[in-house]
C-alpha cells in the first residue's frame, strides 16, 4: 500500500497545523509517513502545498502523483488536480469551487456551527480520516496533544463533524506503531545533544534555523548553552572560544551564512580546535530562494578557508544518518582537532519521516582529551608527534599550565615564529593528520546490485529516492546499484573504483547544476561519469522524476 | 655580467632606504634589476634581508648566491655566509665579527662624527657605489629624492664619506637608461588606473595594503575614491554599489581578508555585478605568516561563495602582467558582468623589476554599458534573456523612465522575486552559459622553453619568473624541458596542456603549496597522468636554482 | 600554587605604550593572586594583540577584529576563569565593531582592555577609527575624512554597567583600574591611550600627557549623565578613571544552569541524558 495526501493553499490558512496533525495521526496509526513542504519564502499568501506520502513499508520520498488533494484554494485544485491518481478524490470547501467532480463539502460553515471557522481544517481533517477509513480515536488524540488547550474542543468537534459528512473510501486497517516521527534539522541536533555538545551559537537562516531552535528548546533541560549571536562571523569564533575552554561547540547557518566563517573556519585549522558546523544547504547564489532545496555547496565547503589545513566534510543522507553523523562528527572533531562540516539541505531538513528510534547505545563520547601526567615545563600544545596530533588539555584545569593558540604560524608552545622549518614542521603536522583522517572516512552506502552495469552516483539526501528507484529498477530487471556518499571529504575511492572497473555507464545524480561530484571523481579517482542527471530548479527530485530521467539512460 | 648585493639587518635599521639607493643608482646606471625581499612581521627587530641583483641583461629571479653581503648586523653574516660566493665579499661595521677577514668600515663612528648614528646605511651605500663605480651624481640625485631638508644635508655628507672609504674594484660601464623599475602591486594599481577604476575601498592587510595605498597616493591627482573602511565584508558590498552605480570599482586583500568576502562574492554572482577583486596571498591558514608568500588559496578562490555562478580568477605573473591582466580584469568584470578574483602573492607584490615601460596604448576601456535611452515604454530588464547570458547593461540615473532593479534572491528578467521552476532553470542557465562564453576569451598559459619537450614543467602565478630561469638554463645545458605557466586559471585552460601534456614524457608540476592545488585542477579538468610535483610551503619564494636542484634529483629518482 | 606571571620578550618598539601596559596587566594580575592558568587572555591581531605572547598566562590569538566572540565562547564554558580581552583601537572599534556593540549588550563577566593608540600599527600607520579628522597618515594622504569614534560614549549608550579610561603613561593608575575592571561582575571596557612611536606623530606621549588628568575624588561613579559628558570630553584636556559603574546582572546569570551548577565543561558527558528527547517523537 502506498498513498499520498497533498494539501495546498496559501500562507496563514493553516496548513502547517493540519499538515502536522495528519502526519503524526497517520503514524500513530502505524504508517511509514513521509511529509515534504513547498514553501515560497514569506510570511502570508503566495502558494504553498504540503504532501503527506504513507505506506506499511518504509518510505523516504514523495511522489508526483497523489490519491487525496485537500484544496483550501481554487489555485490548489488547478496547480495539482492533474497529478490525481485513478480514483483520487479532491476535496475543497463548496464556497471554492462547483465542480460537481469533486467533493464538495460545507467545511466553512461546519465550522462555524462548532465555534470558529479557522477549525475548517480540522472538519477536513475528521473527512480524510473517514475516507481512509481508519477510526476516529488515535485522531482525537492527537489534536488534543498537539493543540493549545483553549481550541482542542473544538477542533475535536470540527473534526467530528468532518468524520460523520462521507464515507469509508480507503478501507485501511491501524497498524501497530513503534516509531519516531523526526525531520533532518531535529535529527542532526539530536546527535548532537547525544554527543554532549553543550555551546550551540548561531543566526537564523532558512533552513537552518531549527538546528539553533531545537538546541534553545532543550538548553535548560539538558544544560546545553544556546545563544542566537550578533553574526555569523561571531558565531564560529564564539564556538571557538568554547571549545577552546573544553567543551563541545557547534554552530550551523546556510550558504550565506557559512560563507561568513570562511575565516574562522581557516582559524579553526591553525589553531587546530575542534568544532562541528552544519551547512544547511539552500539554492544560491547570495540569497537565491531561501525555502528550497540544493546541492550546490560541496566544492564550497571543502574549499572554504583560506591556505592548506586539513578538515573534514560529511553529507547527511537521512534522519537516522543525520543523527548518527552528527554524533560521530564530534568524536572525528576532538580525535583530529579539526572542524568537521556536516552537509545537509532543505530538503532533508524539513522533510519528516517515520523512522526507528535512535539507538542511543550506539553513540560514544571519545573526547581524547590528554588526562596522563605531563612532562615539567612549558606545555606545547603543538607538540610534534608521529601522528600531527598532539596532546590536548584545556585551560585552568592543570596546574601551572597554560595553553596558548595561536593564529599566527606557531612553534610548539603556540607562540608566533617566521622560521622557515618550523613552518614547514607545522604544516607537515596538519597534513600528516588529514592523512590519517583518510583512514577514518566511511566508503559510500551501495545499495542495489554489487558490480553493478548502471553504477549511479550520488550524495547527501538524494538517498531518499535513489533508494527507492534503485529497487524499482531492480524489479524491472535491470542491473542497477548506487553509491550514496556520506563521508565525501577527504573523499573515498575504493567503493567507486572497484564498481567503476566493471560498469557499463556511470551516472551522476546531483542536486545542482554543476556536477560537483563528478568533479570530485575525476579529481581524486580520474573516473568521470557517462551521463549526468542533474536539478537545480530548487526543488528535490520526486521519485517519478528521478525514474522517468534514469529511464532514459540505463542500459 | 650578473651580481648580487644581500642587505641585511633587524627592522628599522634602513635596509630598505640602502635597497632603494641601490636599486635606483645601479638602475639608472643602465642596469637591470631585480630586489627580493624577505621581512618579518615585526615593525622593529628580527631578522629582515633584501637581495639587490644587477645585470646587463633582464632577470627574472633572484639568485641563491651572493657576490656581495652588506651587514647592519653580526646576525646577517651568520645567516647567509653560507650564501656567499667564493671571492664575495662582506661589508660591516668596524664593530661587528671583529676577528673575522672581512671588509671593516667606520660606519658607525663616522655617522656619529656626522651628528646622526641612522645615517650609517647611507655611509655604506656610498662605500658600495665606489666599489662599483657608480657615478656619484646619480647616487646623489637618489638621495635628494629620498630626503628632505637637514636629514638630506646630513646624508649628503654621509654618501660622501662612504665614497672616499673604498675604491672601485668592479668598475661598472654606464649605459644608457630606458627602463623603468616597480613592484607587482604598482603595476596592478597602475593596471586599475589605466582601466578607468573610480572606486577603490579595502581594510589594511599584508601584503595587499600596497595596492590601496599606491592608488590612494594619486587619488587626487586621478579623481579616485579610496576609502579605508571598517571590514572587508563592507568593502566588497560597497564595490558592489559603486559597480551598480557605473564607476569601475575594485577592492581587495589577502586570504584572511578575502574570505570574509565570500559572502558578497556569492551577490555579486547573482546580481551580476561586474567588481575586480585582488587576493594578495600570504601563508595561511588564519593569519599564518603574514609577511611571507604562498599560492595557497587557488581553491579556495574558485569555489569562494555559495551555491553555483560564473566567475573569472587570474593568477599574475610578474609586474609586466600584472598591469595587463588588472586592466584586462575590468573589461572581462564589465562583458561578461562577474567577478574578476586577480590572485598575485606576496613575493610579486614585492620584489622590484627593472622592465620596458608599460605600453598604455595596449589597454582598451571596454565598458559594454548600453547608451542611456530616452523615454522607455517599457520596463526596463536587467535580466534579459538573450543568447549568451548576458544582459544590457544599463546604470541608474542616466535613462529617463528607466529604473533598475537588482536582487539577492531568485529574480525574473526585471530584477523581482521569482520563485517559479522555470524562472529559476532559466537564470541558472543564463548565468552559467556566461561561463561557456568566458572560455573562448580565455588565454592559454604562458608557454617557455623548446616546442614540445619531453618535460613539462607546469605552475602558476609568481613561479613564472623562477620557471623561466630554470627552464632558459636547463635548455642551454641541452635538456628538453618547457614550461607552462598559468595566468588565466578559472575556467581553466585546458587546449596547450592537453596538446604539451599528451607529448611529454613527464608532467612535474611546481607549486608554492603543500597540497598541489594547480595539480588538482589539472587532474580534474584533464585527467592527464602528473609524474611528480615540486611544492614549497615555508613561505620563502622558490627560485631557478631550486627548481632546477629539485628537478635533478626527481630525475634521478 | 604560583601567581607570577613569566614575561618573554617582546618584538614591540622601544618607548611603544605596550611595554607599560603589559607591566601594568602583571602587576594587576598578581596583587589580585589569580594563578596563570586560571586567566586567559584573547586577542585579535596587531601590535597590542600579540600580549599572550608576552605575558604567561593562558592565550587566544585569534583574528583580527575577532577577541570578543571567543572571549564569550571561553567565559559561558568556563565561569570559573578569568578572562580577559585585549586588543587595538582598529581590532576593536573597526574590524569588530558589532562584536563590541553587541558585546555591550550581553554584559558578560568579562575585563575589555583597548589599547588606543589611534593608528594602525602592525600594517604600519593607516588611520583607524580613533584617528582625527584630517590627520594625514600613510594611507589617507589627504586626510583622514571619516570622524573618530567616541568609544566611552559608544559603550556608555550601549548600556555598559563599567567604563574607564586609562593611560599607559601612569602605570599606578592603570593597574588600579585593570584590577577594578577585572573583579567589576559584566563587562568592563578600559580604553587605554597609549602612543605609537613610529606611526603616529600626532597622538604621542607628550600629547597623552599634556592632556590627560584624573576625575576628582568626589566624581560620582554611578551618574551616567556625568559620564557621558565626560565620556564626550577630548580636547584640551581628556578625564581618566572610572566614568561609570553601575551594578548590573550577568549575561551568564540569566542562564540558570550556569549560574548555579558548575561549569559547563565540568558537565558530565552521556549520551543516554538526550535520549529523553525523543519522547516528543513518537
Amino acid at each position: 500500500m502506498n498513498y499520498s495526501i497533498l494539501i495546498g493553499g496559501a500562507a496563514g490558512q493553516g496548513m502547517d497545523t493540519l499538515a502536522q496533525l495528519l502526519t503524526k495521526t497517520l503514524k500513530r496509526y502505524g504508517y511509514f509517513v513521509f511529509k515534504h513542504s513547498d514553501y515560497m519564502s514569506r510570511v502570508r499568501g503566495g502558494h504553498n502545498f504540503i504532501q503527506i506520502r504513507f505506506s506499511d513499508k518504509q518510505v523516504r520520498t514523495y511522489e508526483d502523483k497523489v490519491d487525496i488533494i485537500y484544496a483550501l484554494n481554487k489555485e490548489t485544485i488547478d496547480l495539482h488536480s492533474e497529478r490525481l491518481k485513478e480514483g483520487g478524490i479532491v476535496l475543497v470547501d463548496k464556497a471554492v469551487s462547483h465542480d460537481e467532480n469533486l467533493l464538495l463539502l460545507d467545511l466553512e460553515e461546519t465550522a462555524k456551527e462548532a465555534g470558529n471557522k479557522r477549525a475548517m481544517t480540522s472538519v477536513g481533517m475528521g473527512a480524510i480520516i473517514k475516507l481512509l477509513g481508519l477510526e476516529p480515536d488515535v485522531a482525537l488524540n492527537v489534536i488534543g496533544i498537539t493543540l493549545k488547550d483553549s481550541i482542542v474542543d473544538l477542533n475535536k468537534e470540527a473534526f467530528s463533524k468532518g468524520y460523520e459528512m462521507v464515507g469509508s473510501r480507503f478501507g485501511l486497517k491501524q497498524e501497530k506503531d513503534e516509531k519516531i516521527l523526526i525531520d533532518g534539522n531535529t535529527a542532526v541536533a539530536m546527535g548532537a545533544a547525544a554527543a554532549g555538545c553543550r555551546y550551540y551559537c548561531g543566526y537564523p537562516m532558512t533552513p537552518s534555523t531549527t538546528v539553533l531552535s531545537n538546541m534553545e528548546k532543550w538548553s535548560q533541560e539538558l544544560g546545553i548553552f544556546t545563544e542566537q549571536v550578533e553574526d555569523e562571523i561571531a558565531a564560529l569564533n564564539m564556538a571557538l572560544g568554547a571549545s577552546y575552554a573544553g567543551v563541545r561547540a557547534m554552530t550551523g547557518s546556510s550558504g550565506g551564512g557559512i560563507a561568513l566563517m570562511s575565516e574562522a573556519l581557516s582559524l579553526a585549522g591553525i589553531i587546530e580546535t575542534p568544532v562541528v558546523i552544519i551547512n544547511v544547504q539552500r539554492p544560491g547564489p547570495a540569497t537565491g530562494l531561501p525555502t528550497r532545496t540544493e546541492q550546490a555547496d560541496l566544492r564550497f565547503a571543502i574549499h572554504s578557508g583560506h591556505g592548506e589545513f586539513p578538515k573534514m566534510v560529511i553529507s547527511l543522507r537521512s534522519p537516522e544518518d543525520a543523527f548518527y553523523q552528527t554524533a560521530r562528527a564530534f568524536n572525528i572533531a576532538e580525535k583530529y582537532q579539526i572542524p568537521v562540516i556536516l552537509l545537509s539541505d532543505q530538503y532533508l531538513a524539513d522533510g519528516e519521516l517515520t523512522i526507528e528510534p535512535f539507538d542511543f547505545s550506539k553513540i560514544e563520547i571519545e573526547r581524547n582529551l590528554y588526562e596522563d601526567e605531563l612532562p615539567a615545563g612549558r606545555y606545547k600544545r603543538y607538540e610534534l608527534t608521529d601522528t600531527g596530533i598532539s596532546p590536548r588539555i584545556i585551560p585552568g584545569k592543570v596546574e601551572d599550565k597554560i595553553i596558548l593558540v595561536d593564529s599566527d604560524e606557531h612553534d610548539e608552545y603556540g607562540n608566533i615564529t617566521e622560521s622557515a622549518q618550523m613552518r614547514t614542521s607545522m604544516v607537515d603536522k596538519r597534513s600528516k593528520k588529514g592523512e590519517l583522517l583518510e583512514g577514518e572516512v566511511e566508503e559510500p552506502w551501495l545499495i542495489g546490485d554489487e558490480n553493478p552495469d548502471n553504477l549511479l552516483v550520488c550524495w547527501g539526501s538524494l538517498f531518499g529516492q535513489v533508494n527507492e528507484v534503485v529497487e524499482i529498477l531492480q524489479e524491472e530487471g535491470h542491473s542497477v546499484g548506487a553509491l550514496v556518499y556520506g563521508d565525501i571529504y577527504p573523499f573515498p575511492t575504493r567503493l567507486l573504483k572497484e564498481n567503476a572497473a566493471t560498469a557499463k555507464s556511470i551516472i551522476d545524480i546531483e542536486n545542482n547544476s554543476a556536477a560537483q561530484l563528478d568533479g570530485l571523481m575525476r579529481e581524486f579517482a580520474l573516473i568521470k561519469s557517462d551521463h549526468k542527471i542533474l536539478k537545480y530548479d530548487g526543488r528535490a527530485f520526486s521519485v517519478d522524476e528521478l525514474y522517468n530521467r534514469l529511464k532514459e539512460v540505463v542500459e | 655580467m650578473d651580481y648580487t648585493i644581500l642587505v641585511g639587518g633587524a627592522a628599522g635599521q634602513g635596509i630598505e632606504t640602502v635597497v632603494l639607493l641601490l636599486e635606483k643608482t645601479i638602475k639608472r646606471s643602465g642596469y637591470n634589476v631585480f630586489t627580493y625581499k624577505n621581512y618579518m612581521s615585526m615593525v622593529r627587530g628580527g631578522h629582515n634581508f633584501m637581495q639587490v641583483r644587477f645585470s646587463d641583461k633582464p632577470n627574472s629571479t633572484f639568485s641563491t648566491k651572493v657576490d656581495m653581503i652588506f651587514a647592519m648586523t653580526a646576525e646577517t653574516v651568520d645567516f647567509h655566509i653560507g650564501n656567499l660566493k667564493e671571492n664575495g665579499l662582506v661589508i660591516l661595521d668596524d664593530e661587528l665579527h671583529k676577528d673575522q677577514d672581512f671588509m671593516h668600515l667606520s660606519l658607525q663612528k663616522i655617522a656619529k662624527g656626522i651628528g646622526n648614528p641612522k645615517v650609517a646605511p647611507t655611509i655604506g651605500f656610498g662605500a658600495i657605489g665606489k666599489y662599483f663605480g657608480l657615478d656619484f651624481e646619480i647616487a646623489r640625485k637618489a638621495l635628494e629624492e629620498t630626503f628632505k631638508g637637514k636629514v638630506l644635508q646630513l646624508n649628503m655628507e654621509a654618501l660622501e664619506k662612504g665614497y672616499g672609504l673604498t675604491e672601485t674594484v668592479v668598475p661598472l660601464e654606464r649605459k644608457e637608461d630606458t627602463k623603468i623599475i616597480m613592484n607587482g602591486n604598482q603595476a596592478l594599481a597602475l593596471g586599475a588606473i589605466a582601466a578607468g577604476v573610480k572606486y577603490y575601498c579595502g581594510y589594511p592587510m599584508t601584503p595587499s595594503t600596497s595596492v590601496m595605498s599606491y592608488i590612494s597616493e594619486k587619488s587626487k591627482e586621478m579623481g579616485i575614491v579610496v576609502d579605508q573602511i571598517e571590514d572587508e565584508v563592507g568593502a566588497l558590498n560597497m564595490a558592489l554599489g559603486a559597480s551598480y552605480a557605473g564607476t569601475r570599482a575594485m577592492t581587495g586583500s589577502s586570504g584572511g581578508g578575502f574570505a570574509l568576502m565570500v559572502e558578497a562574492l556569492s551577490l555579486a554572482g547573482i546580481l551580476e555585478q561586474p567588481v575586480v577583486v585582488v587576493n594578495a596571498q600570504r601563508p595561511g591558514p588564519a593569519t599564518g605568516l603574514s609577511t611571507r608568500t604562498e599560492q595557497a588559496d587557488l581553491r579556495f578562490v574558485i569555489h569562494a561563495g555559495h551555491g553555483e555562478f560564473p566567475k573569472m580568477v587570474i593568477s599574475l605573473r610578474n609586474p609586466q602582467d600584472a598591469f595587463y591582466q588588472t586592466a584586462r580584469a575590468f573589461n572581462i568584470a564589465e562583458k561578461y558582468q562577474i567577478p574578476v578574483i586577480i590572485m598575485t602573492e606576496e613575493y610579486l607584490t614585492d620584489y622590484m623589476m627593472t622592465m620596458d615601460p608599460l605600453d598604455f596604448s595596449k589597454v582598451t576601456i571596454e565598458r559594454n554599458i548600453v547608451e542611456a535611452i530616452e523615454d522607455s515604454k517599457e520596463r526596463y530588464k536587467r535580466y534579459k534573456y538573450t543568447e549568451s547570458g548576458v544582459s544590457p547593461r544599463l546604470i541608474p540615473g542616466k535613462s529617463k523612465g528607466v529604473e533598475i532593479l537588482v536582487d539577492s534572491h531568485e529574480h525574473d528578467e526585471y530584477g523581482n522575486i521569482d520563485e517559479s521552476i522555470e524562472t529559476r532553470i532559466n537564470m541558472m542557465k543564463k548565468r552559467m552559459n556566461k561561463l561557456e562564453e568566458l572560455k573562448e576569451e580565455l588565454l592559454e598559459p604562458d608557454q617557455l622553453g623548446v616546442e614540445n619537450p619531453d618535460i613539462l614543467l607546469v605552475g602558476f602565478g609568481a613561479t613564472h619568473g623562477a620557471l623561466l630561469d630554470a627552464v632558459t638554463r636547463l635548455n642551454e645545458d641541452g635538456l628538453s624541458v618547457g614550461a607552462l605557466v598559468y595566468g588565466d586559471i578559472w575556467p581553466f585552460p585546458t587546449k596547450l596542456i592537453n596538446k604539451l601534456g599528451k607529448g611529454a614524457k613527464k608532467i612535474i608540476t611546481v607549486e608554492q603549496n603543500m597540497t598541489g592545488q594547480l595539480e588538482s585542477l589539472i587532474l580534474e579538468k584533464t585527467r592527464l597522468e602528473i609524474f611528480d610535483r615540486i611544492l614549497k610551503y615555508d613561505g620563502r619564494p622558490i627560485n631557478g636554482d631550486e627548481i632546477i636542484s629539485n628537478l635533478n634529483t626527481i630525475l634521478e629518482g | 600554587m604560583t601567581c607570577e606571571y613569566n614575561l618573554y620578550d617582546p618584538s614591540w618598539c622601544p618607548g611603544c605604550g605596550n611595554y607599560m601596559i603589559r607591566t601594568a596587566l602583571k602587576q594587576a594580575l598578581e596583587e589580585l593572586e589569580i594563578p596563570p592558568h586560571m586567566a586567559v587572555i584573547v586577542t585579535g591581531i596587531g601590535q597590542a594583540a600579540k600580549m599572550p605572547h608576552y605575558i604567561g598566562a593562558n592565550g587566544f590569538n585569534g583574528l583580527h577584529g575577532r577577541a570578543l566572540p571567543p572571549a564569550i565562547g571561553i567565559k559561558l564554558s568556563n565561569k570559573d576563569l578569568t578572562v580577559i580581552a585585549e586588543s587595538g583601537d582598529g581590532d576593536t572599534y573597526g574590524e569588530g565593531g558589532n562584536h563590541f556593540i553587541h558585546t555591550i549588550r550581553r554584559n558578560i563577566n568579562i575585563a575589555h582592555f583597548v589599547h588606543d593608540n589611534q593608528i594602525y600599527g602592525l600594517t604600519k600607520g593607516q588611520g583607524s577609527p580613533t584617528t582625527a579628522m584630517g590627520q594625514v597618515t600613510t594611507l589617507q594622504y589627504d586626510g583622514v575624512k571619516v570622524e573618530p569614534v567616541k568609544p566611552l560614549a559608544l559603550s556608555l549608550t550601549m548600556g555598559a554597567g563599567f567604563v574607564a579610561r586609562g593611560f599607559s603613561g601612569d602605570i599606578p593608575q592603570l593597574v588600579e583600574l585593570m584590577k577594578e575592571a577585572i573583579l567589576y561582575k559584566g563587562y568592563a571596557h578600559l580604553d587605554i591611550f597609549q602612543p605609537c612611536v613610529v606611526w603616529n606623530k600626532v597622538n604621542t606621549f607628550q600629547w597623552y600627557k599634556d592632556r590627560v588628568y584624573k576625575l576628582s575624588e568626589d566624581y560620582d561613579q554611578t551618574d551616567f549623565n556625568a559620564a557621558y559628558e565626560k565620556a564626550l570630553e577630548f580636547g584640551d584636556k581628556i578625564p581618566t578613571g572610572i566614568l561609570y559603574k553601575v551594578e548590573k546582572e550577568t549575561y551568564e546569570d540569566r542562564f540558570q544552569f550556569i549560574k548555579d551548577g558548575p561549569p559547563l565543561v565540568d558537565a558530565e558527558l552521556n549520551p543516554f541524558d538526550a535520549e529523553k528527547l525523543m519522547k516528543d517523537f513518537y
